[in-house]
């Protein structure tokens, strides 16, 4: 994800600080260098013309030639321009007011309710499954929500956002209800159902109303912003219904075209804003940074996964920095808030004072690392990690492992691993269909890190991280295979001989 | 030749239209005009605005920039029939046939994927229909097992059709969706079976594996199939689609980790170019077609079962020009 913004940017700044004399001339051609990158990467060419444009009159203008360090005054002035390409203010930059999640601003409240909410979007742009991840986030909020089926054309396509709305309902955290509203007996072959959905929506209302839902999402149709009667479908509801939002929904994977269809939604209906969907694919992030400047409208959520709960906000001083692989720790931060309860952790920090930790206690925490999202994904998040990890195959597979040889150990051992002796050894490892060696392993890590935590106990940030440098391969990443040599992560002193990764193979023959 | 001749009425009337607006965008632009740098940087700027890519359309603009200063042309003209000439000469129409199992062993399998979105289901039912209109008796597979309401789209599309459409359970094993829908196929005499898939992305390693199961599990069960795995690709797409492609090759011919595709396994047979209807102009299939030689077969150009066209080069350049 972003691999290819950030590789070009890098290599711009590489340039910049390599030159012994920088001309003015060397700074051209390294911009210039730029825009085939960025165009390979999806951005617009509008925008990848007046972005490098910018880039070099800032340049030319702070005179970066003559700057003691060129490069470094470079990532400064790129990354200030990529804020406000990204539809931000430098004074977002605040890492606090950034924690802080943008939900409850971007989906206003109104007395009396419903807030009024309508999708819109290209066919297979992915607002369905927008639909249900809003309404997973308003109930997280304590947000009642009503989603309604106002997409009468393509078929099934009520029943997909009935599934969704059970599933959020059912499976996902919050106080508030979802409810569901369609009317699948007016589902009609393409083209004749045109004008049915303006008074599916208007009795959507009706039905939210009566049930004092605090707001209503309307799911509409697929459509081509050239398709003169589908979107004068949307301006009737818009008209009619008066929405408090107007989200369209783009795909991250789109190409040229697709920002100028953005830019004629926007022009038709006044959107409030963009949704980015399938963010977690390998996107180069093109579409990312031209949506506000050629629409004119900004990016409010990216969706980041199939599941209700992937869709993020978006924070363009945050995403500028990811983009520059200078990662985004407050999202990592935002993801592990989500995931940790109050009370266990502390429970958790008292037992790690008295060294009281227990492989069932590291088993959670895992299973809370894996709950915030695919490794790789948060790892991205790490300052300078993402680059790194360009070409290192993260495989949550091998979590898997760990949690079967947790797995496979019964009570007594999970609460003493120093017990495991080697018959143990043995019964764990052919349970888990691993190696001894790697039980070993594992429990050996697993002594140094309950230690190195109670020792911790008390010692000011600064020391404890001292300690962490210290013990090298303790950290709990030393106990995961694939994890070694990141910054963080255990470090190259680390016990395991072989690759991790060459072991694994080698064991799969 | 001309396997897919029987355009319905419909189609054609619907092209004629098109074909209009091509020739008028094309005409500002080329026809009968001079050539002169600005109007080479100006192709230069609409294969880019296509989708194309950068370094395909340097290619074709640093040939056109040769032969311009060179003085061997200077016609707009020229500069169509070369762009024409070249894309004509990357997709033969051999490679736009689709492949069928050879006489007396039926049925043929076709195995559509592609990411989430594209247009699958929509785009198998216009396969469905093209064949059907043909004499082929057709039955359709639901492996999208993952998206909600998936399987009844595809049953609704059966029904209106006439089709039979062979289901699984809700969440269950597509590849024994495919097992069972191979069986009906051969015990039930259908000549082409086409199997849907959930949409994936590229990057989902495990769901890239089921592929290649089902991949196996086909094989398995129809000696030579599947004969054509089609990739939907989304017109609106941009340079990513070039990673679809080439990873949606590798899972079906079962290549893993960072291996590259062995040469000889089946991999994606052609592209279904979705969506062509709309501005987009789809122009990444031309470096795709340089970077992995999976041609296009058909594009869709609406929601009905009825809006497909067989691909043919030569309208898809006037397209690239159409503003
Ligand atoms: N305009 C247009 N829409 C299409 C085309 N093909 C598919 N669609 C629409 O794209 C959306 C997603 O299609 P679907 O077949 O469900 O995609 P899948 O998820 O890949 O199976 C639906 O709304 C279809 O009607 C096409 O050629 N043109
Ligand atoms: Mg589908």
């Amino acid at each position: 994800m972003l691999d290819r913004l950030t590789d070009s940017f890098n290599g711009l700044f590489r340039k910049l600080s390599g030159n012994a004399t920088l001309t003015e001339k060397n700074v051209r051609d390294a911009i210039d260098e730029v825009k085939t990158n960025l165009l390979d990467a999806d951005v617009h060419l509008d925008v990848v013309n007046a972005f490098t444009a910018a880039v070099l009159q800032d340049a030319l203008g702070k005179d970066v030639t003559k700057s003691l360090k060129p490069g470094e005054e470079m990532i400064g002035i790129v990354h200030a321009r990529l804020v406000q390409f990204l539809g931000g203010t430098p004074d977002q930059a605040d890492p606090r007011a950034a924690l802080q999640s943008t939900a409850d601003q971007t989906i206003m409240k109104v007395s009396p309710g419903p807030t009024i909410i309508m999708m819109c979007g290209l066919q297979g742009s992915g607002k369905t499954t927008t639909c249900g991840k809003l309404a997973a986030l308003l109930k997280k909020r304590g947000r009642s929500v009503m989603l309604a089926a106002a997409d009468l054309q393509r078929p099934a396509a009520v029943e997909q956002l009935h599934t969704v709305a059970n599933q959020v309902e059912k499976d996902f955290p919050g106080g508030s209800q979802v409810h569901f509203y369609g009317e699948p007996d007016k589902v009609a072959e393409y083209g004749k159902a045109v004008g049915i959905a303006v008074q599916v929506c208007q009795r959507a209302l009706a039905a939210a109303r009566a049930k004092g839902v605090d707001v209503l999402i309307l799911d509409t149709a697929g459509r081509l912003h050239v398709n003169d009667e589908l979107m004068g479908e949307l301006t009737q509801v818009k008209r009619l219904l008066n929405p408090h939002h107007i989200f369209l929904v783009v795909d991250a994977m789109t190409g040229q075209d697709a920002l100028n269809s953005a830019k004629s939604f926007h022009e038709k209906l006044d959107i409030d804003g963009v949704i980015l969907t399938k963010f977690d694919s390998d996107t180069r992030g093109g579409a990312a940074m031209s949506v506000k400047h050629v629409t004119g409208a900004p990016i409010k959520f990216v969706g980041v996964g199939e599941k209700l709960d992937a869709l993020e906000d978006f924070h363009p001083t945050r995403f500028a920095g990811r983009i520059l692989g200078m990662g985004d720790v407050v999202a990592l931060v935002e993801k592990a808030q989500e995931q940790v309860n109050e009370d266990e952790a502390k429970k958790l920090e008292e037992k790690l004072a008295k060294g009281e930790l227990t492989m069932d206690d590291f088993l959670s925490q895992l299973k809370m690392l894996r709950r915030m999202g695919p490794l790789k994904q948060l790892f991205s998040l790490l300052p300078g990690v993402g680059s790194m990890l360009k070409d290192v195959q993260i495989e949550d597979k091998q979590l898997d492992k760990v949690e079967a040889m947790i797995g496979s150990m019964n009570k007594a051992e999970r609460k003493k691993p120093d017990i495991i002796d080697n018959s143990r050894r043995k019964r764990i490892a052919s349970g888990a269909g691993v190696e001894q060696n790697d039980v070993g392993q594992m429990v050996k890590q697993f002594g140094l890190v309950s230690k190195l935590s109670k020792g911790m106990a008390g010692m000011s940030a600064a020391q404890k991280s001292a300690a962490a440098r210290e013990l090298g391969s303790g950290g709990m990443g030393g106990m995961i295979p694939g994890l070694k040599g990141l910054p963080g992560f255990g470090s190259k002193g680390s016990s395991f001989s072989a690759s991790p990764k060459a072991k694994f193979k080698k064991r799969k023959k | 030749m001309g396997l897919f001749s029987a355009i319905t009425a419909k189609i054609k009337g619907g092209l004629a239209k098109t074909r209009e607006v091509f020739v008028s965008g094309l005409k500002s632009l080329l026809l009968g005009r001079k050539l002169d740098e600005a109007t080479i940087a100006e192709i230069r700027r609409r294969l880019i605005e296509a989708d194309v890519g950068v370094k395909t359309t340097d290619r074709f603009v640093a040939h056109i920039q040769e032969q311009f200063r060179a003085g061997r042309i200077d016609k707009g003209d020229q500069v169509l029939e070369y762009l024409k000439g070249e894309l004509r000469s990357m997709w033969p129409p051999e490679d736009r046939e689709l492949r069928f199992a050879p006489a007396g062993e039926k049925p043929t399998v076709i195995l559509v994927t592609g990411v989430n979105g594209a247009g699958k289901t929509t785009s198998i039912s216009k396969l469905a229909k093209l064949l059907q209109s043909r004499g082929n008796k057709v039955m359709l597979g639901a492996c999208d097992t993952f998206r909600a309401g998936a399987v009844r789209q595809l049953e609704i599309w059966g029904e209106r059709l006439g089709i039979d459409v062979v289901k699984g359970q809700q969440g269950g094993d597509p590849a024994a969706v495919a097992f069972d829908a191979c069986q009906a196929a051969k015990s039930r005499g259908v000549d082409v079976l086409i199997l849907d898939t959930a949409g994936r992305l590229q990057t989902q390693d495990p769901l890239m594996r089921q592929l290649t199961k089902i991949r196996s599990v086909v094989s398995k069960q129809i000696p030579g199939g599947p004969h054509e795995v089609l990739i939907v690709l989304d017109a609106t797409a941009g340079q990513n689609a070039l990673r679809q492609a080439e990873e949606f090759d590798r899972a079906i011919a079962g290549a893993s980790g960072n291996q590259p595709k062995p040469a000889d396994a089946l991999g994606v047979t052609g592209i279904f170019l979705a969506k062509l209807d709309g501005t987009a102009k789809g122009g990444i299939v031309v470096a795709i077609k340089e970077a992995t030689k999976i041609p296009v077969k058909f594009i869709g150009v609406g929601e009905t079962p009825d809006d497909v066209q067989p691909f043919e080069p030569e309208k898809f350049v006037d397209a690239l020009f159409e503003e």
